[in-house]
């Protein structure tokens, strides 16, 4: 049964960022750190989406992507790249049988201000292209309008438009501003076809944050409660570093338990990243803190 | 000097709005200072003093509850009652105890001092409350809240502005009280509950009983629905009734005994919020 | 929600695939005496009687340290100083400077914060967490708040000339040693009086390493003494007629020997005693911030907590859903080691504690409750007690009834407003209360009528230095923080 999104589900702004600061008292160590990192590494969406991405430097994050840290075998690959649709025949065919997914942006990103039409166009041609994710921006303008019929619709109609390929629901959670806000669009993405929720596109300030992200988090519990069905979470834009990256670790374990500690349910969208939680990696392995000299940047 | 024969009054007990005589039915004579008779009076028994507390239980929450304009209003009525009944109380206190001088004084600083009283209903809580300035996203603010039921033991001397000076702050700040009176200068009390009744002031809100204290104290300090005790008399003996019982329930216990009721100074908001509680509400602050 | 969305509910797993490793704080830098002595007039003194009481670490039974067992004379010794330091010192300096000691004392604690969470957590059990992040942080604030208070007094009191009382004896409990401390020596010290005070006979150490403090930033001797010992001392404070004010934090029952001693003997007295509060959710609260608020309400310090949200009041409406999330919740509570870093649930302060909370989940057991406790294991040594729920309670159980002082929390159901105040009132306690709910005049309106000296709304267990705290009916009386922190260490004229 789809809620009636008029209705807004009540949340406490300082409540949230209280139990959020209670995540971040955590402390991992030793042997539950390595494995944190590890899995972290395994859940970044390897991240390009400039105007400059020309082909050369699509190919070279491909590679960081299957080669983060050739020198140790035991380094996991990341979960995805993701790029803009015109590099997408590109990504999928230097990833060939890697086993890493390729992610496609599309839906007039980052603002989504297309017509609905020329958007399915482009979620079509990004799969057709060989884009298994596609990344979807929903339209702030109507969500906050109050129309948010016309939000569950377009994303319902890309969700379609998607086929086989798995769609991540971008909120712009920036743009939404309260709370409240971003557990309504959250509801309605899931309840119009999400395989993900996402918080943000990494073009407006503030991206990612945890308190966001654990709003984003309790609305796919409570659809977990009521349907059994796992949607999966994207943070992304401003995590760059390991220590952040174990803190939302934390707060997915904390929240939705172990099963959905794994990339097919949980993502960092990331560039930077990959290489601090590889730094931290090898610092854990070798005993002895690490220079980004030695880590090759994607 | 006519011939026609006074109408003597019985006093009664003022309980829950009503006047009524004491369930136990005995009396008691008050003498005034020639040793005359003055008064018969109801000897209140514990079972009138439960009745009294029933009543001020039930009245106190919508006394409370009353805005601070509507209680200083009604402490405003109660004043202007008075002065209508002013050479009453005059020749009352002159025959049981005083002087005429010294009763018009005491009269008009009684009615002055409701009238000071009634002024402070809606404004001593913006002087005691707070706004604090806590270290989280939080508002949080600290208010006055009337302590509930408030027994009193008034006193001896001055009889009728000791009265006055302690029910007012009482019942100023929202609480409900039961009087038990000076033994002697009852029917002083009595006049009083007259006034409350007529001046608006809710049933039970002040409730006056007429009795020997020394019967009355240990079974109001003890009493498990009384929050607070006042006591203005200077009895040994009844004060350290109230010391042994008031943990019982862990009554707030104020002694005004020494105080002289007639001097300007004993009033004061301070006396109010001797039968205050403070409350700190917190709430976060955020969209 | 339908039952049938109900019993469709999903179980998350929250104890697989990843277990935190231990973290523990490193005790090594806290320096813990073999014995301590008592601390008057300046000078750590050994106790007249020559005798000592030892003190453990309930997380593990281990001898912490040897604490000086005071007796009459002894306390006759701190009380006399006290008043030396009173008439000589403390009552004739310029208040500014009392006030530059004061804030003094916060800076000293301020460096050394870390060393009295980490010894705090080995003497109550409590885990690093807390006394980290909220015990220690609080005392630094209180000092500092009060220290600011001491030549601002007239104006707090404008026209009523308010001056000091003289000597303040103050008893404090065992659940946040230091914290109570501090609530004590800092208002007392802001408005002129000196102290001595008395910690619970299992939580010395704190305080005795605060003398060691407050020795260091060269206050007058005797303005702060410190004596440690048996109930019978804070009974023999009570009732020494040197001392011209109490200050107790503790239990209801130990309170009324207290006010009996102090109306006797003609003192003036503030109480802080025990509590039963209600926590109230709405159907319209935020239901997740709700359950972190329950937790914080009554899992905290192990429920050690005399303003514990220990009664749970929920809307019928968000029942199922609020307890199914409040026990997915408790899951990820991790119960051990106090200092290690991770823990949310510490150990319980004493065996007797812990018998006296067992003792009331027998009783309930017996007289049918359900109860529900989450899995976890309890280490070998030490005193502990899960989480624990008491289900499909009413009014009418003891446990509902009495202040059961651990990490219980009895839940009951209501259907009005209106239902929801008279459970919450139907008590003799009036510490604090929650309400939970997104309508602002639903909280006004509630949090009116709930008897009690302390509000959460849509939080729980909040303390800050300028909040004033304390109780209603037998709760207490007399408040604690903030300007009305002061006026029951002073005297005024009316």
């Amino acid at each position: 049964m789809i809620p009636d999104f008029k209705q807004a589900i009540p949340v406490d702004q300082i409540g949230v960022e209280e139990r959020v600061a209670r995540f971040r008292t955590r402390s991992i160590k030793k042997e539950s750190k390595l494995f944190a990192l590890k899995l972290a590494l395994q859940m970044v969406d390897l991240t390009t989406l400039e105007g400059m991405d020309s082909p050369g430097k699509v190919r070279q994050l491909c590679d960081k992507a299957m080669y983060p840290y050739e020198a140790d075998p035991d380094i996991p690959k990341v979960a995805a790249i993701c790029v803009y649709p015109n590099r997408v025949r590109l990504a999928a065919g230097v990833l060939k049988g890697s086993g890493i997914h390729v992610a496609s942006v599309a839906t007039s990103f980052p603002s989504g201000m297309g017509t609905l039409e020329s958007r399915i166009d482009e979620v079509k041609y990004a799969v057709d292209e060989g884009a298994d994710e596609i990344d979807m921006v929903i339209s702030r303008w109507a969500f906050l309008k109050g129309e948010y019929d016309y939000v569950f619709d377009e994303i319902a109609a890309i969700k379609e438009a998607c086929g086989p390929a798995h769609l991540k629901v971008i909120l712009e959670t920036g743009e939404l501003e309260t709370y409240e806000n971003v557990r309504k669009a959250s509801d309605i993405a899931i309840y119009a076809g999400a395989d993900f929720i996402k918080t943000s596109t990494g073009k407006i300030s503030p991206a990612a944050t945890m308190p966001v992200t654990l709003v984003m988090l309790y609305a796919i519990r409570d659809y977990y409660l009521k349907t059994g069905s796992k949607i999966g979470m994207k943070p992304a834009g401003g995590i760059r570093d390991a220590k952040t990256a174990l803190h939302y670790l934390v707060m997915v374990k904390e929240t939705l338990g172990a099963d959905w500690l794994t990339p097919d349910l949980f993502r960092f969208g990331a560039s930077s990243l990959a290489n601090d939680l590889l730094m931290q990696i090898i610092k854990q392995k070798t005993g002895h803190y690490q220079s980004p000299d030695y880590f090759s940047i994607g | 000097m006519s011939n026609r024969l006074n109408v003597l009054k019985t006093c009664k007990l003022y309980i829950g709005g009503k006047f009524s005589r004491s369930e136990s039915e005995h009396y008691f004579q008050a003498l005034d200072k020639k040793q005359k008779p003055l008064a018969n009076l109801c000897r209140a028994s514990r079972k009138d003093l439960r009745n009294a507390i029933q009543a001020a239980r039930k009245a106190q929450a919508d006394w409370a509850g009353r805005t601070a304009y509507n209680r200083g209003q009604i402490l405003y009525r109660m004043a202007e009652m008075m002065e209508g009944r002013r050479d009453q109380f005059i020749a009352e206190l002159e025959r049981a105890a005083s002087s005429k001088r010294r009763a018009e004084n005491e009269v008009d600083l009684a009615i002055d001092r409701l009238v000071h009283y009634a002024g402070w209903t809606d404004k001593y809580p913006a002087l005691f409350s707070s706004v604090n300035p806590v270290a989280s996203p939080h508002f949080n603010f600290s208010i006055p809240e009337p302590t509930g039921v408030v027994g009193i033991v008034a006193p001896d001397d001055h009889a009728l502005a000791g009265l006055v000076s302690l029910i007012a702050p009482v019942i100023a700040g929202g609480n409900s009280c039961v009087v038990l009176s000076s033994e002697k200068l009852g029917s002083i009390a009595c006049t009083l509950a007259e006034v409350i009744h007529s001046s608006d002031v809710p049933g039970g809100v002040v409730n006056v009983l007429t009795g020997f204290r020394d019967e009355l104290v240990p079974h109001l300090s003890s009493h498990m629905d009384v929050n607070a005790v006042l006591c203005a008399a200077d009895d040994p003996g009844q004060k350290k009734t109230i010391q042994e019982n008031a943990h019982l329930n862990v009554k707030r216990v104020h002694f005004y005994d020494g105080t002289d009721w007639m001097k300007e100074g004993a009033q004061s908001p301070y006396y109010i919020m001797d039968f205050q509680e403070i409350k700190t509400t917190w709430h976060p602050v955020g969209t | 929600m339908s039952e049938k969305e109900l019993t469709a509910r999903q179980n998350l797993h929250f104890d697989e695939l990843w277990a935190y490793d231990p973290a523990p704080e490193s005790p090594d830098h806290v320096k813990i005496e073999e014995q301590y002595n008592l601390f008057i007039d300046g000078k750590f003194q050994e106790p007249a009687g020559g005798r000592y009481f030892e003190t453990i670490n309930p997380a593990n039974e281990t001898l912490l340290s040897r604490v000086a067992r005071a007796d009459r004379s002894d306390l006759d010794k701190a009380v006399a100083a006290a008043r030396k330091a009173y008439d000589g010192v403390w009552s004739k300096m310029p208040a500014k400077e009392r006030g530059k000691y004061i804030y003094r004392i916060a800076r000293l604690l301020q460096e050394r914060a870390r060393e009295f969470a980490i010894l705090e957590s080995m003497d109550t059990g409590k885990p690093i967490r807390e006394s980290r992040d909220v015990d220690i942080p609080i005392v630094i604030a209180h000092f500092f708040y009060y220290a600011g208070w001491a030549d601002k007094l007239k104006y707090a009191f404008p026209g009523v000339d308010p001056r000091p009382l003289g000597v303040a004896g103050q008893i404090i409990p065992w659940n946040f040693p230091l914290l109570m401390a501090a609530w004590k020596i800092a208002p007392a010290l802001a408005t002129g009086n000196t102290v001595v005070i008395k910690p619970a006979s299992s939580t010395p150490l704190t305080l005795l390493k605060l003398g060691e403090l407050i020795r260091d930033a060269g206050l007058p001797a005797g303005v702060v003494n410190i004596v440690t010992g048996p109930g019978e001392i804070g009974s023999a404070i009570a009732n020494h007629p040197g001392i011209d004010k109490i200050a107790f934090t503790g239990s209801t029952e130990i309170g009324r020997t207290i006010q009996e001693a102090s109306l006797r003997t003609g003192k003036k007295y503030t109480l802080e005693l025990g509590g039963k509060a209600a926590n109230i959710v709405f159907d319209d609260a935020p239901v997740e911030e709700a359950v972190e608020g329950i937790v914080n309400g009554i899992f905290f310090n192990q429920g050690h907590v005399c303003c514990a949200g220990s009664r749970l009041l929920v809307q019928e409406g968000v029942a199922d859903e609020l307890v199914h999330k409040l026990k997915m919740r408790m899951e990820t509570l991790i119960l051990g080691d106090p200092l290690d870093k991770n823990t949310d649930i510490g150990a319980i302060n004493s065996k007797g504690q812990l018998d006296s909370i067992l003792g009331y989940l027998t009783d309930g057991v017996e007289s049918g409750l359900q109860i529900y406790q989450t899995k976890c294991d309890l280490p070998e040594n030490g005193f502990w007690c899960p989480p624990t729920l008491v289900e499909n309670v009413s009014q009418a159980h003891r446990i509902v009834q009495e202040e059961v002082f651990g990490p219980v929390l009895t839940i009951q159901t209501f259907r009005t407003p209106e239902e929801a105040v008279s459970l919450a009132n139907n008590t003799p306690y009036g510490l604090s209360g929650g309400v939970w709910t997104d309508k602002g005049s639903k909280i006004f309106k509630v949090g009116k009528g709930i008897r009690a000296g302390v509000i959460w709304a849509n939080t729980f267990n909040k303390f800050d230095p300028t909040s004033p705290f304390g109780g209603y009916k037998e709760s207490g009386m007399g408040r604690e923080g903030g300007i009305h922190g002061l006026l029951p260490y002073l005297e005024i004229s009316q």
